[in-house]
């Protein structure tokens, strides 16, 4: 019985494996077929405030380098990317702050670059001169409107190249840019500074920190162009996007998720619960990321737990760390039995036993994020939850493949337990000769 | 007498063919390895989990990055495996930094847990004029199956994650350039454990997406095959032969010499 059961679980690893083999070939060219991924948008923010004027970038005014860099940009955009361009402080002399923070301008709607929208893009820039007041918090907003669709899959970015912080408080663009990032349209905001002092490179980094993007100081001209174009290339990427889900405060009202990588907000030591169904002969592969999008305390932690609806245990991940991050990461894995395991039965906790009735796991996310009294803990810090529902694997019945023995103590045995057999055999032969004999 | 003799040189000829035979096999196996690289080296990392970049073992991966990015690459490691991560960062110049810096790498497999590593360099602090750092990690062996509470390393995706933690707030962003590297060793029959995935622990394996590109260039094993049946049916044959040649020695040539023949 358990030799056909291995057998059985052999052939299936190699129909797994053979179908892993067909699959590697398969997704490739199913990608073609099917129907286009949403062509990512992404959307050039300008500073052209009036320090832009300064000459401090090899020998050439940061508006210089600036334009040179968007000319190299637009030449280099793919042209699957839908590509705009925002300025902030372009048009605006004066000095009311009021009118100065409403200084911004779409000068060059998101669209996707023929060679026309090329030159014309190129032409806009050309006509920018440094001007006004930096005021970042209003012009994220106005560029997260400019992005903003129905269309839930498509991969967003904003790169943000400014010279100066932010001249338009109390709109603190930090939190503006986690707002729009927990609006959750998949929209990413990559800073880079020219010739930053610390405070813009505070401000900047930490508008980077809050939506998951990247900060970037710029000294040298080819180091603009060549990031910016990196960045493009990057939204160009195709990504699986993530869908929103939220995640409610005990299992019962939790949402139903199936396969795919969902995302939520989860505050400070909140706890959130999720449901999936699980078949038996099925194995739930849960990961979870908690990410810290501000400054947080220097310990912190994620536990993932997968629970039946009666609350117990089934399994646990759990992941604790310190120091400078951006996500704490768990995963957890539950295969559940198929229905007709007698043995492993008991997994159905009380209810109604088997009969192929798929169970329903909860799964609770709960972190250990802290944070200093200052840091704002609205809204929630993100969380990415992948989950995955595959055949169960067969249960292992040894500790060694397939129970067989290795090395040199094996043979040993065998050897003597052979002749030692044989000795006896051959004893118990001779007896018997022996005994015919006399009879 | 005679047969005894012969029979017991005949059993030793056999073991010691039986043993060469295994010797061969296993060295053959061994080399299972090819050191042909020849898709182009990435020249991007990813920045999360989702974006990872994929390269394969023995694939050199670089990207440009800044410091304090986080950079993400992605491996297959399969059954038996032993896999070390080799990540090497080229500074910024020295010109613009203001201090120390330290760097770490961090190795996470395909549920995204963490990954301890049993060896290497897994952080490093530079000084102030050093060029590059070089770090390291290797795991512990890549087993066919665990329990699901256990964070053994099976077969799957794994994630290298490279950034750097210690910094001065001054040196953020500065352009730097990273290399990964994943080799790999095999661990050989002697780790080779019972059960098997029914999927490598791929992310998205469940909805069928991506992750195509994350597999071994030749698939992934199917987890059957160990120098354990070697062994074990060499013993057996070894064991057998023990047998006869303990057979042969008490039983004699087939009758007691004092018996007159023909009885």
């Amino acid at each position: 019985m358990i030799t056909r059961h291995r057998l059985a679980a052999g052939a299936l690893t190699l129909l797994a494996a053979l179908t892993a083999g067909l699959g590697t070939a398969g997704p490739a060219a199913a990608d073609d077929d099917e129907p286009a991924r949403p062509s990512p948008k992404v959307e050039l923010v300008l500073d052209v405030s009036g320090s832009m004027r300064a000459r401090d970038i090899d020998g050439k005014s940061r508006m210089a380098a600036a334009k040179q860099a968007f000319n190299e940009v637009l030449d280099a955009t793919p042209d699957e990317v839908q590509l705009g361009i925002r300025t902030l402080g372009a048009n605006y002399h004066g000095d009311d702050r009021k009118t100065g923070c409403k200084d911004t301008e779409l000068l060059y709607p998101v669209a996707e670059l023929d060679q026309a929208g090329r030159t014309d893009a190129k032409t806009a820039v050309a006509t920018l001169a440094p001007t006004g007041w930096t005021p970042i918090g209003p012009t994220l907003l106005k560029a997260a409107d400019d992005l903003k669709d129905d269309n839930e899959e498509r991969s967003r970015r904003i790169v943000l190249i400014s010279d100066g912080e932010d001249t338009c408080q109390p709109l603190d663009p930090c939190e503006v840019a986690r707002k729009i990032a927990a609006e959750g349209i998949h929209l990413t905001i990559d800073t880079l500074g020219l010739v930053p002092d610390a405070k813009t490179r505070d401000q900047l980094s930490c508008i980077a920190e809050a939506t998951g993007g990247t900060y970037t100081s710029v000294r040298h001209t080819d180091e603009l162009s060549g990031r910016v174009k990196q960045l493009v290339d990057r939204a160009a990427d195709p990504v699986a996007t993530p869908v929103a889900t939220e995640g409610a405060a005990q299992c019962s009202d939790a949402p139903q998720l199936k396969s795919g990588v969902y995302t939520d907000r989860e505050k400070f030591g909140e706890h959130r619960w999720y449901r999936v169904d699980v078949e038996p002969g099925q194995e739930l592969r849960a990961a979870v990321s908690v990410g810290a999008d501000r400054a947080v305390n220097r310990d912190y932690g994620v536990l993932l737990r997968a629970s039946t609806e009666h609350g117990r245990e089934i399994v646990r991940g759990s992941e604790a760390g310190d120091g400078r991050t951006d996500v704490i990461s768990t995963g957890l894995r539950y295969p559940k039995p198929e229905a007709d395991g007698d043995i492993d039965g008991d997994n159905d906790e009380g209810g109604e036993s088997g009969e192929s009735a798929a169970e329903t796991v909860c799964l609770q996310v709960s972190n250990s994020f802290s944070a200093p009294a200052s840091v704002k803990t609205t809204p929630g810090l993100p969380v990415e939850l992948a989950v995955d529902l595959v055949d169960a694997p067969d249960e292992a019945s040894d500790v060694a493949s397939f129970g067989l023995g290795n090395g040199w103590w094996l043979l040993g045995t065998l050897i003597v337990v052979g002749f030692l057999a044989g000795l006896v055999w051959g004893w118990v032969s001779r007896w018997r000769f022996a005994v015919w004999r006399t009879n | 007498m005679r047969t005894t003799r012969v029979l017991l040189r005949s059993c030793l000829l056999a073991g010691a063919a039986l043993l060469a035979l295994t010797g061969t096999a296993g060295a053959a196996f061994a080399d299972g390895g090819d050191g042909d690289d020849k898709s182009a080296a990435p020249t991007e990392a990813g920045t999360s989990f989702r974006t990872a970049t994929a390269i394969q073992l023995d694939q050199e991966a670089t990207a440009e990055a800044s410091t304090g990015d986080y950079l993400y690459w992605s491996f297959p490691a399969d059954i038996g495996q032993r896999p070390t991560v080799h990540a090497t960062v080229k500074l910024p110049e020295d010109a613009a930094r203001h201090g120390d810096s330290t760097w770490r790498v961090d190795v996470y497999d395909g549920l995204r847990r963490h990954q301890a590593c049993r060896f290497g360099a897994q952080s490093r602090t530079a000084a102030q004029d050093a060029d590059t750092v070089e770090l390291s990690c290797t795991l512990r062996t890549v087993r066919g199956w665990s329990e699901p509470w256990a964070n053994d390393p099976l077969p799957g995706t794994y994630y290298a994650r490279l950034t750097v933690t210690g910094l001065k707030a001054d040196d953020l962003g500065l352009p730097m350039r990273a290399e990964a590297l994943v080799t790999s060793s095999d661990a050989g029959g002697a780790t080779a454990v019972d059960g098997a995935l029914a999927e490598p622990l791929v992310p998205g394996a469940g909805t069928k997406s991506q992750a195509a590109s994350s597999a071994p260039e030749d698939g992934w094993a199917s987890g059957w095959w160990s120098s354990r049946w070697l062994w074990t049916a060499g013993g057996g044959v070894l064991g057998a032969l023990a047998g006869i040649g303990g057979y042969c020695l008490t039983r004699g040539s087939g009758r007691p010499s004092r018996v007159p023949a023909g009885v």
